[in-house]
């Protein structure tokens, strides 16, 4: 890997521009969110999904001198996947059963907290998770597990609007940090599980009106819905799970979607399953599409496209990368949708050729079968929804990887109302143990591995890499490792006490820097002593 | 989307306590169309550990035995399907890594799944139980290495309980081919993966040579049993060497070494203590 550059981005973000909490998050601030690089205005910190902070202030020579500033215990049970934002010195963020908080981003000191109180037949897929937050105009905005949208007021948490968008007792639920996009909150569903018909909803951020929705399973008439075999697209599922990015320039929402359902099973859902596993271009006012690329046709894996979609800029090259499910890094031109390139980066077996277009594609052989054979990667993936980071500084793309293979066997499932929906089972195959970890560096111009550190087990923790020529995340066993960017050797430590399901932040306060985390059910805060 | 195999591990108090977990009987006891749905569910659910016809896998009781160690009416079940059995494998409802959880009746199908595949025969019969124990903790050394209500070894995994949360061809795998599944160790309320028993030679920065299992490890360091049951806490960065290899620590019983009679009076033995 290259050094990091020695431009240092200046230390006037440093300066303190706002230390009364009380300018509101404009879209402006949000379309130049460059330039305060002290704040942490959207999920990937900004609309280009590339989890980069130009803070610079903690960097490879004083790394080894972290230390935690604070911890703020939520004393609940069940996974934080949250992203926190942090705005003008609060910190806004989320945890289990659909709870929002906001603290002293200084002192980790509690402003106030929402908790939802949730339905008792809520049917969350994977844990009773919640992604994140969207701020826009004094209010934040949470999607919930019981499929509504509420926005809040950022200084008090009192609900100012709140508008149920699907019928959560058919699996329809939220677990998506939105995203704030002009006057718009947009957000994708989750249900996969539980054959949903899946789709993409903006929202008024004023009024809480829905101003479009896009449906993720075309309907008759629509273009694609002969991409389903009879009645199938009802029960299509292709949810939009993850927080997509937007390019102000071209007005597009880069919005990434999930596996068709049944998940595991592709009898009586033959065809390519539109637009399951695609990365869609929507217009950011209409909702209307305008391309799309699908990654895995007629998914059988349950290889969701919902990893977080970067946009980078290469020379004149307008791209779009995405690191897959699937195991393969994948390079668009975000124009026209065009598949530039695609390269393994993980344990791959169920391809072994590529369509004109460039997309690998299915061995005939990859389908479960009744009696169970052994896929790589297995349901979980090569990735998964871990945001992963990109640094214009090593110019690497960062992410969290895994090399598992599955056993994949049908268990066919009829459609049922608010009931699993899978259509298989699947298991860690044998063959294949122990399951393997990594962080791994790709350069997005070759797709090659230019570094990898191996975690002692799988991690499910998002990466940071940052100005100051780091690269943060965590791992499974609890620690928040801080690595050099150029080649990923670790450079200081911290044990945590608990497995980390969450991506770290930056951000600086009084030009004092910040790297936030969730572990277990708290969030930590580490800078300089 | 995602299904989280490590949630597997998580204690979901909540969505446990949301079951109605009082009625007594399944209402759906009998039923073959129930069943039915049932192995689907149990297929999607639960044949991770239990295997695909519920005779047992690597990780799991075979629950197609009439005699089971928790679980005795079908209010029982309910109670542990539901709720899972803390302290073990046996992972509440909707944690299992497969992501969804299932519905009241989707639990009482799998019951129904569950009573239409037991069969009626006493496993302990299979061996000689005062040999077995006679073997367990003299000619065959098995207590070097491992306890038995509270008397043995302590470098592999207590063998109390084994027979209740393993089949019988997995015990018996255990001994013939140790390094083919190494046991698991501890297992962390948040983590996906159980510590598993891998064997560990270290080098100490003054040269002192440590073998052993290992009890946990992180990236930067490691807790390890010796073969003489000493601990040894390690930072990994002050090691001179780190070698772990899925070899078990524990020696290949061949046949030369125990015969099959031998090996199933110990099973005997091992499965005598579950059934008390
Ligand atoms: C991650 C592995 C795992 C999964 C998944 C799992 N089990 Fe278990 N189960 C176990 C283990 C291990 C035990 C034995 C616990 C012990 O006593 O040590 C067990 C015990 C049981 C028992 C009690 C048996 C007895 O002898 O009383 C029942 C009943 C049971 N499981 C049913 C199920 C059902 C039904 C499912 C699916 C819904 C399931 N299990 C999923 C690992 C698992
Ligand atoms: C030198 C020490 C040693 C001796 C002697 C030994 N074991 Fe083990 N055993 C281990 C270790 C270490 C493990 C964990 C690693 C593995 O799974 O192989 C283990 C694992 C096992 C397991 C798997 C337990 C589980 O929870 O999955 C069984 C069963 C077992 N041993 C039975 C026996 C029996 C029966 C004997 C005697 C015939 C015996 N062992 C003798 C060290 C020993």
């Amino acid at each position: 890997m290259n050094r990091p550059g020695q431009s240092r981005i200046a230390a006037a973000v440093f300066f303190c521009l706002a230390c009364t909490a009380s300018a509101q998050v404009t879209s402006e601030r949000l379309v130049n969110s460059a330039k305060e690089p002290q704040n942490w205005m959207t999920y990937s910190g900004d609309y280009s999904g590339k989890r980069f902070s130009a803070l610079d202030q903690i960097n490879t020579a004083n790394a080894p001198s972290l230390i935690p500033r604070w911890v703020y215990q939520l004393g609940s049970t069940g996974k934080m996947e949250t992203s926190p934002l942090e705005v003008d010195g609060v910190l806004y963020a989320t945890g289990p059963d659909d709870r929002a908080f906001a603290l002293d981003a200084r002192t980790g000191r509690p402003l106030w907290i929402y908790q939802r109180q949730l339905p008792g037949d809520i049917r969350p897929c994977c844990g009773r998770v919640n992604r994140g937050l969207a701020i826009l105009g004094g209010k934040v905005f949470m999607g919930t597990l019981d499929a509504h949208v509420v926005a809040m007021d950022a200084k008090t948490g009192a609900v100012i609007w709140d508008v149920a968008a699907a019928d959560y007792r058919t699996g329809n639920s939220f677990t998506v940090a939105p995203l704030a996009v002009k006057n718009l909150m947009i957000i994708g569903v989750s249900g996969g599980e539980y054959g949903i018909r899946g789709f993409i909803d903006a929202y008024d951020a004023a009024t809480g009106q829905r101003k479009w929705r896009f449906y993720t399973v075309p309907g008759p008439g629509e273009p694609g819905h002969d991409t389903w075999q009879g009645e199938s697209w009802k029960v299509g599922g292709a949810p939009a799970w993850n927080t997509g990015t937007y390019d102000p320039g071209s007005n597009l929402l880069y919005w990434p979607t999930g596996n068709p359902s049944p998940s595991n099973r592709g009898a009586g859902r033959a065809g390519d399953n539109l637009y399951s596993n695609c990365l869609l271009a929507l217009d950011a006012d209409t909702g209307k599409l305008k391309w799309y690329f699908q990654f895995t046709k007629h998914d059988e894996h349950d290889w969701d496209a919902t990893q977080v979609p970067v946009m980078l800029d290469a020379g004149d090259k307008h791209l779009i990368v995405q690191a897959n499910r699937n195991g393969f890094f994948y390079v668009l031109d975000r124009s026209t949708g065009k598949l530039i390139s695609a390269t393994e980066y993980g344990k791959q077996t169920w391809s072994d050729s590529k369509d004109t277009e460039g997309r690998p594609i299915a061995k005939k052989d990859a389908s479960p079968t009744l009696t169970g054979h052994t896929v790589c990667p297995g349901a979980l993936g090569s990735t998964n929804f871990l945001a992963p980071s990109y640094s214009p500084q090593t110019r690497t793309f960062y992410l969290t990887a895994r090399d598992q293979c599955d056993i994949f066997s049908t268990a066919p499932q009829p459609y049922e109302p608010g009931h699993a929906f899978y259509g298989s089972a699947y298991f860690p195959s044998e063959e294949a143990e122990p399951y393997l970890g990594f962080l791994k560096g790709i350069d997005p111009a070759t797709g090659e591995i230019k570094g990898k550190f191996q975690h002692t087990s799988p991690t499910w923790s998002g990466v940071l890499s940052t100005a100051g020529g780091l690269v943060f995340t965590g791992d499974a066993e609890g620690n928040f490792i801080a690595f050099d960017a150029s080649n990923l050797k670790p450079l200081w430590h911290f044990q945590m006490g608990a497995a980390v399901y969450a991506p770290p932040i930056a951000f600086a306060i009084d030009g004092k820097e910040f790297v936030i985390i969730a572990a277990g059910s708290a969030l930590y805060a580490f800078g300089l002593p | 989307m995602l299904k989280c195999w490590q949630a597997a591990l998580f204690a979901s108090i909540s969505l446990a306590f949301s079951l109605q977990a009082f009625a007594q009987k399944n209402p759906l006891a009998g039923d073959p169309k129930a069943a039915k749905a049932g192995e689907s569910e149990f297929r999607i659910n639960c044949a991770l550990c239990h295997g695909l016809g519920a005779k047992g896998g690597g990780r799991g009781p075979d629950l197609t035995r009439a005699v089971k160690k928790h679980t005795h009416t079908d209010a029982d079940m309910f109670q542990v399907i539901s709720n899972g059995i803390p302290g073990t494998a046996m992972p509440a409802n909707g944690t299992n890594g497969q992501g969804v959880g299932m519905t009241e009746r989707e639990i009482w199908q799998i019951i129904a799944y569950l009573r239409s595949q037991e069969v009626k025969a006493s496993p302990a019969s299979l061996g000689n139980t005062a040999r077995g124990k006679e073997l367990f903790y003299g000619d065959a050394n098995c207590s070097m290495c491992h306890m038995v209500q509270g008397k043995g070894g302590r470098l592999g995994p207590d063998l109390t309980g084994v027979a209740g949360s393993r089949t019988r061809e997995a015990i018996i795998d255990s001994v013939r081919n140790p390094s083919r599944r190494l046991a698991w160790g501890l297992t962390e309320a948040t983590k996906e993966f159980p510590q598993e028993y891998e064997t560990l030679t270290v080098v100490t920065a003054d040269g002192k040579q440590i073998k052993g299992v290992t009890l946990n490890e992180d990236s930067f360091t490691v807790q390890i049993m010796d073969m003489s049951e000493n601990l040894h806490l390690l930072e990994k960065d002050k090691l001179r060497s780190f070698q772990k290899t899925r070899e078990s620590a524990m020696p290949k019983y061949t046949t030369d070494v125990l015969g099959d009679k031998d090996l199933h009076d110990v099973v005997a033995f091992l499965t005598s203590l579950e059934a008390k």
